[in-house]
């Protein structure tokens, strides 16, 4: 078993057990937004790492390059013109899957196993799994999964858990030139952003603050932000993000309900056989289908 | 750089201006940030755009292009008038209390001496005043009329907040607020450093921009000092090392200079650049030129070079002019040339007015081109439409193309901005045919000088004497050059100090250029790069990062010339007595015996404290100078003047002398410049940080993150021009088009000046008709053919075009 199979805690659409064996503490990757100055590194060393090469594209009036996220971009930096109370600012922002301790994709996604969280805290997906439904880009808050026009499936940004697994922090980390984007336990983070925070405030942005936002748990990628009162000025980052209500209705109440249904249709289809017997074709629709061939 | 990239963490005060560290130099910047985060320091930007570094900065002040003297020169009017300049610095370690020689002046626009025919100065009014001892007269109490601190105050009482703004566009609050944050370092605990690159070299004016920043440093006493300094960050890994080696068509390695045509004799050419001491008591350093030029002429010619024939002097060419690039391709322009070897750099694309480079190119019989990929300039001939619209029928260049490796695929050692050669190893082996630069330069030579063997010639001596020792003469070794620049001794070394003894024995090594010589007993291919690979080894490939002091002078990484100093002028950075201006920054210190430290001393280390002996060792009068007698060709003070395309048509300080009256203009190019009339926005070119030049269009990940040409303008311009975000747009000037999309952006704003609106167009150069990323148009396609009066770097930050939609 590949070692990062050893210390899941949840799957998609399972309820056996998940292996849980390996011991691995909480991470976190710290983005500083104060400190970034979106010269992209970050995106090339994720297309480098993980092998993926988006298509060369066209400029669509902004700086922006890929301009959104794709199944080969799990990465993109985000620049927004804003005017504040200290003039114009330039925010730029490294968007991609924040890795959600109670994650909507997880919680959508239909398909057992393609969707999995580690001990970490790192939500990855196996591919191998995913039947390509998309259930889990409507059940992220973020906006962040995108379904691959090639296979069908989807890809997110895996916080380079094969890397973390291995010890070494994820390749936009260890790329970043200004230290901007930084990795350890959730703890350390923590800690770290505390004295970022404080040194902005001393700085004069009094409303430097975290994003770790406890609608989704908390998240396993943070930001600081010199605005943390309002998230949604770097390139609308939301403000208090939370799972859908449809999938919380789909996989919360619902979700017995739907098993009662499936149950029951299953129990009705064994009635019929056992009263009825088996399904015969007609001679009629067999020489059809024979024509047909 | 005077300092280096880690010395950046110890300033107080970082200016980014004529450059955009964070877009051009993101891995170097990361010391901006340390400063801010371990230093509390304070950051500012100063540029007409709000840059990736402006982003993160404290203080931003926009600025029309081609205006930063006259922006530093209200600096420099701030600091003088309100008293905020370090005094014991300024009078002990700058020519502030120099006398100026009676004739000098400056009158509306102009210095003394100026020969208008000729666009140049007759500048021997630009003196000091010399005493009857030989010595320059200087007044210590600074009040002489005549000296040069009251000249400089003179001078600057032009530039006030109010004319700045009126200039530069500045607001004049934003202006003051800069200038408050400079005068905090002219106290002597706090430094400021300035970060510049080709924002400042790219202009008419640059090297007097670079300059007007030096003497704000000087005032400030922010030279010589950890956290100081003039900071130029080299927008390539190895710039540094190609003027270093004396690429440069007037230079020699290491600094030396080409003689002149009227210089036929040797000893006149030595003694003209062994200064002899302005001042008594100075080292004045180039008085050791010959060792240096000696020791190179032995490098070159072995047992030919000998004292009876002035160490092969006649065999150096002798320059009528500068053959700087815009130089040389006028001339070929003009069909003077027949043929041009093109190594590692692409005319066509990296050369103002594209239509004349190509009309020029194409008057050659062949182009040679040395490079790892296929440039515009190899393809010049081919025709790609609106990009390259020539016709291949009637061009008759035969083009050889000679596929050389990269950076990764050779050993050798690269120098970088902080004058760090470091060593690196090859990764990989080349592609296909392709050969180390070496190899290429290796078998020309070699070929010619078996022609030169078998036909004889009009004058084969240096060829056939050229020294040509290498293991393998078809591939010289990345360490047999290195080892030639370090310089090795012909003969046994005698001990100065004890002729008996023997410092360096016949074929070892030399430790330095301390133990050149002029009699002919040592060889140097690089007098400063002496020192890189001695009989202890290759100190290029040392990597021990130990840093006792904190002030990032890790003296056992790499090596740094000269003599492995990290920060140059350091001697500055204790008082005339002695004690470090700040002992946080002690740099070096008077052990009872000598000067030591954590870096080596820019400074006679005998020689102590309280001597006559003054810190800027390699000027004749031992101080940095305020007053830059006839260095320059436009002026000893910079002046303002406006870029040879100025959107306003005329200059507020002087309208009768707009642009740099000695700047060269050739004929046909003066008439080829833009009017504001008809081409009325401010345009500047520049680089992304996406990309690297021409070079990363060539491969799919930067193409990806940038992949197609566009331009950046304030959404007022764009209202007024009806252009909507993304729409493709025509650019124009007097020397073509360009089209691209329309990136309509906050970060570029009107400027007011002179009671005028002022917008700007900003131009990414990355763009060409080679590579994998969208094919563009060359940039310089539109800048005009004009460059640096001092440098002849061509003015691609600063001109004018035209703008519409394409409907």
């Amino acid at each position: 078993m590949a070692l990062q199979s050893l210390d899941i805690i949840r799957r998609s659409a399972t309820t056996t057990p998940s292996p849980g064996q390996r011991k691995t503490p909480e991470v976190a990757k710290l983005i500083d937004v104060t400190k970034c100055i979106g010269c992209k590194a970050c995106q090339v060393a994720c297309m480098e790492w993980n092998d993926t090469r988006d298509r060369i594209g066209t400029n669509h009036g902004v700086l922006d390059n890929p301009v959104d996220l794709t199944a080969d971009s799990w990465t993109v930096m985000r620049f927004a013109e804003v005017v504040t109370e200290r003039g114009l600012e330039w925010l730029i922002r490294k968007d991609g899957c924040m890795h959600c301790a109670d994650p909507g994709c997880l919680k959508a996604c239909p398909a057992p196993g393609a969707v999995v969280q580690y001990a970490s805290g790192i939500v990855d997906f196996h591919e191998e799994n995913c039947i390509g439904c998309g259930y889990c880009i409507t059940g992220c808050p973020f906006n962040i999964p995108r379904l691959s026009p090639k296979d069908s499936k989807v890809y997110k940004c895996t916080l380079c858990s094969d890397r973390v697994v291995a010890g070494v922090e994820p390749a936009c980390a260890k790329t970043c030139p200004t230290g901007a984007i930084v990795f350890g336990t959730k703890e350390d983070m923590l800690r770290h952003a505390e004295e970022r925070i404080g040194e902005l405030k001393e700085r004069g942005f009094a409303r430097a603050g975290l994003y770790d936002p406890k609608g989704v748990g908390g998240t396993h990628v943070m930001y600081v932000l010199h605005h943390a009162d309002k998230p949604e000025l770097y390139s609308g980052l939301p403000k208090d993000p939370a799972i859908g209500p449809a999938v919380e209705l789909w996989k919360g109440a619902a979700k017995p309900l739907a098993a009662l249904g499936l149950a029951l249709v299953g129990a009705g289809a064994f009635f019929h056989y056992v009263t009825k017997g088996p399904n015969e074709v007609s001679g009629e629709i067999e020489k059809e289908f024979d024509d047909e061939k | 750089m005077t300092n280096h990239w880690v010395d950046i963490k110890n300033a107080n005060v970082i200016i980014v201006m004529g450059g955009n560290a964070a877009e051009a130099h993101p891995c170097g910047f990361k010391w901006v940030t340390e400063a801010k985060a371990h230093n509390k320091a304070t950051f500012i930007v100063v540029d007409p755009r709000f840059t990736r570094s402006a982003s993160v900065a404290d203080l931003y002040a926009p600025l029309r292009t081609g205006t930063d003297i006259a922006f530093l020169g209200g600096v420099i009017n701030y600091l003088l008038s309100s008293d905020k300049i370090q005094h014991d610095y300024v009078k002990a370690y700058t020519n502030a209390p120099f006398i100026v020689a009676a004739g000098y002046g400056f009158d509306d626009g102009l210095f003394s001496g100026y020969d208008a025919a000729g666009r140049k100065y007759d500048k021997a009014s630009w003196a000091y005043e010399m005493g009857l001892d030989g010595y320059a007269r200087v007044d210590e109490t600074l009040q002489h009329p005549r000296c040069v601190l009251q000249l400089l105050k003179t001078h600057y009482s032009r530039y006030t907040p109010e004319m700045v703004s009126a200039i530069c566009g500045t607001p004049k609050e934003t202006f003051l607020k800069v200038c408050e944050a400079i005068a905090t370092t002219s106290v002597p605990n706090r430094t400021l450093t300035f970060m510049y690159a080709l924002g400042w070299t790219q202009h008419s004016v640059g090297s007097q921009m670079i300059r007007t920043a030096a003497m704000v440093q000087l005032l400030l006493g922010n030279m010589g000092m950890a956290g100081g300094g003039m900071n130029a960050l080299r927008g390539h890994s190895n710039i540094q090392g190609l003027t270093d080696l004396g690429l440069l068509s007037d230079l020699l390695p290491g600094y030396l200079t080409m003689p002149r045509e009227q210089e036929t004799d040797y000893q006149g050419y030595i003694d003209k650049r062994a200064l002899k001491p302005l001042r008594p008591g100075q080292m004045s350093y180039w008085q050791n030129y010959a060792k240096f030029h000696v020791s190179l002429m032995k490098a070159w010619f072995g047992d030919a070079a000998t004292r009876e024939n002035n160490w092969c002097y006649d065999w150096l060419p002798k320059l009528d002019k500068v053959y700087d690039v815009l130089q040389v391709f006028e001339l070929m322009h003009q069909g003077k040339l027949n043929g041009y070897f093109c190594q590692g750099f692409n005319p066509l694309a990296a050369f103002p007015h594209k239509a004349k480079i190509g009309a020029a190119l194409a008057k050659l019989k062949y182009l040679v081109v040395i490079d790892p990929l296929a440039t515009e300039t190899s393809c010049f001939w081919e025709n790609y439409g609106d990009l390259n619209d020539v016709n291949p029928a009637t061009i008759q260049t035969e083009v050889i193309r000679l596929p050389s490796t990269c950076f990764a695929e050779e050993n050798g050692s690269l120098t970088n901005s902080g004058r760090w050669l470091q060593w690196h190893y090859k990764g990989a082996e080349p592609p296909g045919e392709a050969k180390p630069d070496a190899d290429i330069i290796a078998g020309i030579f070699l070929k010619l000088r078996e022609l030169y063997q078998k036909e004889g010639g009009v004058f084969p001596d240096p060829i056939l004497n050229l020294t040509w020792n290498y293991r393998i003469p078809r591939s010289p070794s990345a360490q047999e050059l290195a080892m030639e620049y370090n310089g090795r001794a012909i003969a046994d070394l005698p001990d100065p100090k004890d002729p008996t003894k023997v410092l360096v024995q016949k074929g070892q090594q030399l430790d330095g250029f301390a133990q050149l010589r002029d009699d002919g007993t040592t060889a140097c291919g690089c007098w400063i790069y002496s020192g890189a690979w001695t009989e202890k080894g290759n100190m290029m490939a040392r990597r021990d990062n130990s840093d006792p002091s904190g002030l990032g002078n890790t003296l056992g990484w790499a090596f740094a010339w000269p003599a492995n100093r990290r920060i140059l002028y350091n001697r500055a950075s204790c008082d005339p007595s002695g004690k470090p201006w700040d002992p946080k920054r002690r740099l070096i210190g008077w052990d009872g015996s000598k000067w030591s430290g954590v870096d080596v001393p820019d400074f006679k280390p005998d020689v102590p404290p309280g001597d006559a002996m003054d810190p800027f060792i390699m000027l004749p009068e031992g101080v940095g100078r305020l007053f830059a007698l006839d260095k320059m060709a436009e002026g000893p003070f910079p002046e303002h003047y406006e870029p040879f395309e100025t959107p306003i048509d005329t200059n507020l300080l002087h309208p009768k002398v707009i642009s740099n009256p000695a700047a060269r203009v050739f004929k046909g190019d003066l008439e080829a410049f833009g009017k504001g009339t008809a081409f009325p926005y401010a345009a500047t070119t520049y680089r992304l940080t996406e990309h690297f030049h021409f070079w990363t269009k060539h491969t799919g990940l930067a193409a990806i993150m940038q992949p197609e040409q566009f331009v950046e303008i304030s959404e007022e311009l764009a209202r007024e021009k009806g252009i909507k975000v993304g729409d493709k747009v025509k650019v124009s000037s007097p020397r073509g088009f360009i089209k691209a999309v329309a990136v309509v952006t906050r970060r570029i704003r009107p400027l007011q000046v002179g009671g005028k609106t002022v917008h700007h167009v900003g131009i990414p150069l990355h763009w060409g008709f080679t590579g994998v990323a969208r094919r563009g148009y060359l940039a310089n396609i539109l800048t005009p053919f004009v460059g640096d009066a001092n440098t002849q770097t061509p003015e691609f930050k600063s001109f004018l075009v035209n703008i519409e939609k394409i409907s």
